[in-house]
Parts: structure tokens; sequence; C-alpha cells
């Protein structure tokens, strides 16, 4: 037998890397801090915990991040999951109503007591997860089975899912002040917990992707779902894989979230974070048509949208200016990918060497 | 007009190299004018790379192209068209979800002050389609509503109308017709011929080679072999200038099946009771013995395909059944036929075959793989053994089994998903035109290979639309003809009776 080897770490092996580019963007956003927002590299340590800018870009980056490891399976199908904001909201309601059922009763009572919950810690949490499972199969059964376009199929739940949220939490916000459940989003074990969180989540999946045949599959899927199904992949039991745990992983990041603010807000949690963690994929290099995915690079991709929200924050820039700022900076980092912009720069370096 | 001018095209000393490959090594061309000339040569020879050089696809590292006396530098293929070279590729770049005379002016039509003169562009669109092909079809329909045939055809007759060509480049354009089609289609050369147009035609029809060229260039490995008046070079002696060695495998062939036929077991492997599928193929019976090479022939959209995406599962029968060693098939689907140890070869290997994206070992190991399920994972040094053995066996010519699939020749792409279905180690395996657009000694191999996976007590179906190599290779052969099974004959068959049962004439 042949000996493959792993190929060697050439200029060009490292330029070609999906790696290269959201790096390279991450890297500018924090020199851009080095220069401009003094002490934003400072890290403080209180009661042995690490505190400061860089470990915030992590926390809050967190829910973004668990969003995009499903995200970055679901387009690798070729597919793209819009309703996962309105599965946090789902997910944080059945949280919030299983802790602190008062609004059911149509009133809003303030709990203070910081060890009263009305359901157990587990309860809550597997229960938020089955539901969110559940509305991931439901994405899967319309995309898969009945063959609806994902964007259109996800897009039901995107708008339905919120007004669900609502009728769990019976249109009010629910206040949580079980402080077990706090410690999600807020619990600090040297590094924020939710950063455990994602890294638990991240190991797993990508033990399942890479260490079993699933990760060939869903790329198969998504280059050629009709050579795959003559190959003998059940290409809509692994489309509804994706989406189910797509729909997990958006679970996930509601408990995080309403364990962040404390509340269960049907109408403003995860509002919008469809569109970072599609835009997280695409940083990462993910190509929308499906194919191949690296779930590194959408990390990477996630971080680089966190710190340029964190990077505005630190400046002073007001909040209203925050989404087109960041809009430039995405599409600068998505132009880096182009093969229009790449063909152009690799012409000025030929050109450089002919002179 | 000088003797130089009878040239209207020459290329001197072109190369280019890609990573890996040197796929044109300092070949010289020369077309003149009216005349038809073959480009032939195994996949991988420099004949696509030959023409995506002239055509400006790439640009050659070497040489020079000298059109109508000047040095051209086409620059894309939309330059090269301007300079007068039109293209015709294999796969059909056409929308199909326009209507045919919308493909055919697309970018040019008649206006008038409010926008375009449909009836005024339906008309022309009908008279080039008349003029040029002698083609009479409705061209206000969607071009997909046609075959795949008709749809070629408007493709010429684009490129051929949209410029004056001095040069037309017909890159496979027959691989898709049936037999009354491609004389149409040579019909059109040889009138552009009298119009001087110089024609550079690629097949892998050797027959059609001998039956419209003027002169036959040969490369091989990227290398000119020669170039040669038709009249004057002896098929055989094309063949082996091909493929760089003797014939004497295709005598071989022959013993190999008559040697093979005596382990033809009696009892079935697969039998198929009335089998059929409404809109697909009408119900048939039949009956696939270990050790024996089925042959279906017929034209194309005789129910072929169909036949065979029936008997893997691709498409679920309504009516009849089939008993697989004894037991009647209860699930269709590709997964459960893998599970019984049957494996079909697509006939659209782009579109039913490849994964493109995925590496030259994953799509060895996909459908094994597919086998096995989620969970059972086979590592990558098990799949990296099982890459090479079969790279080794095939003899795929790629870099490195961790090459994108796409970035191999087509003949070499084939032989991938067959080392995908080998690797499943399957009884009955059916192959779907399993060389089509493959070179003339990869086509020798392949059907060497079927024969001698009979040889070990596999069942193979093969279809083909040469029949040619379907008497070659089969111990049995299966007439169809309009979706429906119209004959069977087993021993030595004559060709002449098979083509009158295909074409359903009294013999």
């Amino acid at each position: 037998m042949r000996n493959h080897k792993k190929p060697s770490f050439t200029w060009r092996n490292i330029i070609e890397s999906r790696l290269f580019f959201p790096l390279i963007a991450l890297f500018l956003i924090l020199l851009f801090d080095f220069i401009f927002v003094p002490g934003f590299f400072n890290i403080e340590n209180r009661d042995g915990n690490l505190y400061g800018s860089l470990i915030d870009i992590f926390r809050n980056g967190s829910t973004v991040m668990l969003l995009a490891i499903g995200m970055t399976l679901v387009i690798a199908t070729g597919g793209v999951d819009l309703s996962v904001g309105a599965v946090m909201a789902i997910a944080a309601s059945v949280a919030g109503i299983l802790m602190n059922p008062s609004a059911l009763r149509n009133e809003v009572f303030f709990v203070t007591d910081p060890t009263y919950t009305f359901q157990p810690l587990w309860v809550v949490i597997g229960t938020a997860l089955v539901v969110s499972i559940i509305c991931g199969l439901w994405n899967g059964v319309l995309v898969a089975y009945m063959r609806i376009q994902p964007m259109v199929a996800t897009l039901i739940l995107m708008i339905a899912g919120r007004g669900i949220a609502q009728l769990i939490t019976n249109g009010l916000r629910v206040q949580i002040t079980y402080r077990p459940y706090a410690y999600i989003g807020q619990g600090w074990i040297i590094l924020p917990f939710s950063l455990y969180l994602v890294a638990f989540v991240y190991a797993l999946t990508w033990l399942l992707t890479r260490k079993t045949a699933i990760g060939m599959f869903i790329e198969s899927v998504g280059i050629n779902f009709r050579s795959s199904f003559f190959s003998g992949i059940d290409e809509k039991k692994i489309k509804l894989l994706v989406y189910t745990f797509c729909g997990l992983c958006a679970g996930i990041a509601g408990l995080v979230a309403s364990s962040n603010i404390r509340t269960s807000d049907a109408n403003n949690i995860g509002l919008t974070t469809e569109l970072d963690a599609i835009l997280a994929v695409v940083i990462g290099g993910g190509s929308m048509a499906g194919g191949r995915f690296s779930l590194l690079a959408s990390m990477v991709g996630a971080l680089v949208m966190q710190a340029i929200t964190q990077s505005m924050y630190a400046r002073g820039v007001p909040a209203f200016a925050l989404q087109a700022i960041k809009a430039l900076v995405v599409v600068f980092v998505i132009l880096l990918f182009s093969e229009q912009v790449r063909g152009f720069i690799r012409g000025l370096s030929t050109k450089k060497k002919e002179v | 007009m000088s003797e130089t001018n009878a040239n209207i095209l020459v290329m001197e000393g072109v190369s280019k190299a890609f990573p890996g490959v040197q796929a044109l090594d300092n070949v010289d061309f020369t077309l003149r004018r009216g005349e038809i000339h073959c480009l032939v040569g195994e996949n991988g020879a420099g004949k696509s790379t030959l023409i995506k050089v002239l055509t400006g696809v790439d640009q050659p590292d070497a040489g020079m192209i000298i059109l109508d006396g000047n040095e051209i530098h086409s620059r894309s293929p939309q330059h090269a068209q301007t300079l007068g070279i039109s293209t015709v590729y294999q796969e059909i770049n056409l929308c199909p979800n326009l209507t045919v005379a919308e493909n055919i002016l697309l970018g040019r039509e008649p206006r008038k002050w409010n926008g375009i003169d449909w009836v005024r562009m339906n008309a022309e669109a009908g008279e080039i389609l008349k003029r040029v092909l002698d083609v009479d079809i409705d061209v206000t329909k969607l071009l997909g509503t046609y075959t795949v045939a008709i749809q070629q055809m408007v493709a010429i007759a684009r490129a051929l109308d949209i410029t004056s060509a001095k040069i037309l480049i017909l890159d496979e354009p027959t691989s898709s017709l049936d037999e009354h089609e491609v004389q149409q289609l040579f019909k059109v050369m040889r009138k552009l011929r009298e119009d001087g147009v110089g024609i550079i035609f690629i097949t892998h029809f050797i027959g059609q080679v001998y039956e419209i060229s003027d002169r036959i260039t040969v490369l091989r490995n990227g290398l000119l072999i020669g170039t040669f008046d038709t009249s004057s070079l002896q098929r055989v002696e094309l063949i082996a200038k091909m493929i760089g060695r003797s014939l004497d495998d295709l005598d071989e062939m022959s013993k190999i099946k008559l040697e093979s036929s005596k382990h033809i077991r009696t009892e079935a492997l697969l039998k198929a009771d009335g089998l059929g599928r409404a809109g697909s193929i009408s119900p048939f019976d039949l009956e696939l013995h270990a050790g024996e090479v089925v042959g279906l022939a017929g034209l194309l959209g005789s129910g072929r395909t169909e036949t065979a995406n029936l008997l893997f599962g691709i498409d679920k029968p309504d009516t009849g059944s089939i008993t697989y060693e004894g037991v009647e098939v209860t699930e269709y689907t590709p997964l459960a036929s893998i599970k019984r140890g049957v494996a079909l070869l697509p006939e659209d290997r782009k579109a039913e075959g490849v994964v493109d994206d995925l590496t030259v070992r994953e799509n060895i190991v996909l459908a094994m793989q597919a086998n096995n399920g989620w969970f059972n994972y086979l590592s990558v040094q098990e799949q990296y053994a099982i890459a090479d053995k079969y790279i080794e066996i095939l003899q795929i010519a790629t870099p490195s089994p961790d090459q994108p699939v796409k970035n191999l020749s087509g003949g070499n792409q084939q032989k991938v998903i067959l080392a995908r279905w080998l690797a499943t180690n399957p009884h009955l395996l059916i192959l779907d035109e399993p060389t089509r657009g493959i070179d003339v000694g990869t086509k020798a191999e392949i059907q060497k290979l079927v024969l001698s996976l009979a040889d070990e007590g596999k069942s193979c179906v093969f279809i083909s639309s040469e029949l040619e190599e379907v008497l070659r290779t089969s111990h049995r052969i299966i007439v169809l003809r309009e979706r429906e099974k119209v004959a069977e004959f087993s021993g030595e068959v004559d060709e002449n009776t098979i083509i009158h049962a295909i074409a359903g004439s009294e013999a």
C-alpha cells in the first residue's frame, strides 16, 4: 500500500485552506481593536475567573456559535434553516414557563426567590430541548419528505415559531430567577460556562460527522443528491437528521440566551440570529449550494461576526449604526471569497512577477 | 487563392500543462478550408485541451495559432466566436426553460418599437432550423420538452447561425443521436464543407470517422501521433495508433466469452415476472443467471435505462414482482438492492454517477459505506487501501486518491464509478452505457472486465447503444423497442437479425 502523507504546510496550502480568509478577517478586526481600543486585550482575573473584552467576544458569541454548528450541516446539504431564531424563542418560552408558570394565570409574578422553580432543572432543560428537536423534525419532514424548498419550508416555522412561543408564555415576558438556570449563560469556571457548552456541542458534532460516515454523506448529498441516491445513500434520512440536529442546536442556544437575560422574551430572543448564523457559515467559506463543510471555519466565522459587534460597542459606535457597519465588514469578508476577486488578486501578483 | 491559403487554421508547437499532467506536448494541427477533420484519441489524449486552447477556454503555454493567415490569441469562447470559431459541445449549453426560437436567437432577437418581434422571431428560428438542419419542429415549444437529440440540433443551429463561422468544432455531437439524426447532421456537415467551412469533428464512433471525414489527426497522451488521409488509413491501423497496442485483445475477448459461457448457472439469480411501470416500461419477464452477461439492445428511449432503474430500485414497479435468489423482493430502493448484492452503473455519469467535489477515494467507498450504514465507518486507512486497490486494478489515472473526481477525464471518472460498485462486491452488476463517451482503449478494458466478472460467477446486464459492443460481450441479448421487450436471442446471433428486431421490420 502506498503511503499517504498529510499535505505539507506550504504557503500555497495555507492560502487555499478554508480557514485562511476567516482567520485573516478575525486578525484584522482584532488588529483594529489593538490600535484603536485601549484596554481591549486586557484580561482581568476576578476570584480565579477571567473577564475582559476578548472573553466577551466568546461569551456573547456562544449563541451564534451554537447556531452555526447546526447551520453548517444544513447548508452543507444545500439547504438553509431560517427558523433557528424562532426555535430559540420557543425553547426559551418552554423553559421559562416550566420554571415560572405565573404567566399562564395571566399575571406577571415577580419571583424573587433564586431557589424557586416550578419543575426541576432537568425537566426544564429536557422538555425545552425535546420541543426544539420536534421543531427541527418538522422542518426536516417538510424539506426531505415533502420536497418543499428549504427556504420556504423553514420560513413557515420562522414566522409561526414566534407566535407559538408567545402562546406558550401567554403573550407575556417570563422572569427567570432560578439561579441554577442562570448559570447556563452567566456561570463562570475560569471561562464562561456557555463556552464549555459550545465546546461540548462542537466536539460531539465533530465526532458525529467525522468519525462516522455521516459527514461524508452530508457532503455527498449536498454536492449531488441524485448520485448519492444512486449510490444507496438515504438522502431523505440525512436531511431529516441535519434539520433535526439544527433544531436541537437552536434549542440549546435559546436556553443560553434566555439564561443570559434572565427572561423568556418570545418577541426578542434570537431575533435575526438566523441571519447571523448563516453569515457565520458563509464567512467560514461554506457554499450556499451545499457541499464541503468545515465546522471550525464556521466557528471562526461566528467569532468574526461577534468581534465586529464587540469592537463597535467598544469604540462607542451607537447601536443604530451598528448593523450598517457590520454589513460593510461582512461584504468585505465575503468579497475575499469571491472567485472574481481572488482571480484579480492572483492576476496582480503574477503581473508583479513578470515585471 | 495561393496554396498556403488552403489551410484555414494552423496550430504550431502547442503545449499546455496542468498540475501533474502535460496535457499537450508540442502538438501541430492544420485544418483546410472545406474539410471535415476528425480528432481522435483516448480519453486524456489531449483532444479537449486542444479544443480549449483553440477556443480560448485555456491559454497555451507555448505555440501559436494562425487563423486565416493571422496569428490569433483567443481570450474566451465569446472572443473565439467573433474570430469565426464556433463550437458545439457534447453537453448542451442551452436553456431548457426557454422556447426553441428563444434559444436559437438569444441575444439577437428581432425587435420592433415596443420590444421583441415574436412573430418574426419564431418565423426566423423555424426558417434557420429548416434551412440549416432540415429539421421541422414547433419552435414555440420549450426546448426542454424535446429529446436530447433535438436539443443537440438546436445547439448546432445556434452555433452555425450566430456568426459566419470559418471553423465549426463539433465535440462529440453524435453521442446522443440516433442513426437517422446522425445522417441529418452529416448532411449538414457535408453542405458546410461545400461552403468552405473547416470542420473539426470529435467522436468516439470509429464508423462515423470513416463515413464523414477527409483527414484524421490522432493524439495520444498529449502527443501528436500523426495526421492521415482517411482513405489511406485502415480501421485496424487507426485503432492501433489510438490505443498504442495491438488488437489481439479483441480476439482474446471472444475466447474469454466462449470459455465463460460454460459456467452459466441454470437457476435464476434474479427473476422478474410481469415487472412494469406505467409511462416507463411495459410489463416484461426476465431471468438473469450467475455467470452470464445479458445485453439490452435498443434505440435511445426504447426503455433500456427504465428497465435497469426498475431492477435496481431507482423506480418502483406498479405491476409484477422481482424474485432474487428465490425470495420475493419487497423493498424497492437502491440501498435495499445494494444489500442484496445488486449494483447499477448509471447512464448519466455526471448527474447520477460522480459526486464531483468529493475525492476519488470518497467516491470509490461511497456505495460500500452506504451499505455499511452511518456508524460502521470505514477508517481513513481502510478507505485508502480500497481506493488504492481499485486505482491499481482499473488503472485509474489520477495523481492521488485525494484528487477531487471532477479533475479526472471522463473515462477515468467512469472507472471510479465502476470501482465504487466493484467495492460492494455485487452478485449482479447492471451497466447502463458503461462505455459512453469513453475512448477505444478503456472501452475494450471495460468489456473485458465485464466478461471476467461473469467468469467469476457474477451476473451482468450490459446496456449499450453500440450493437457491436453488445454482441461482443453478451451471452444473451434482449431487444427493447418503444418501451417494450420485443425479442430475446441467445447463442451466436447475426447482427442483422438484431438490427431488424430493433427496427421492428421483418428479417
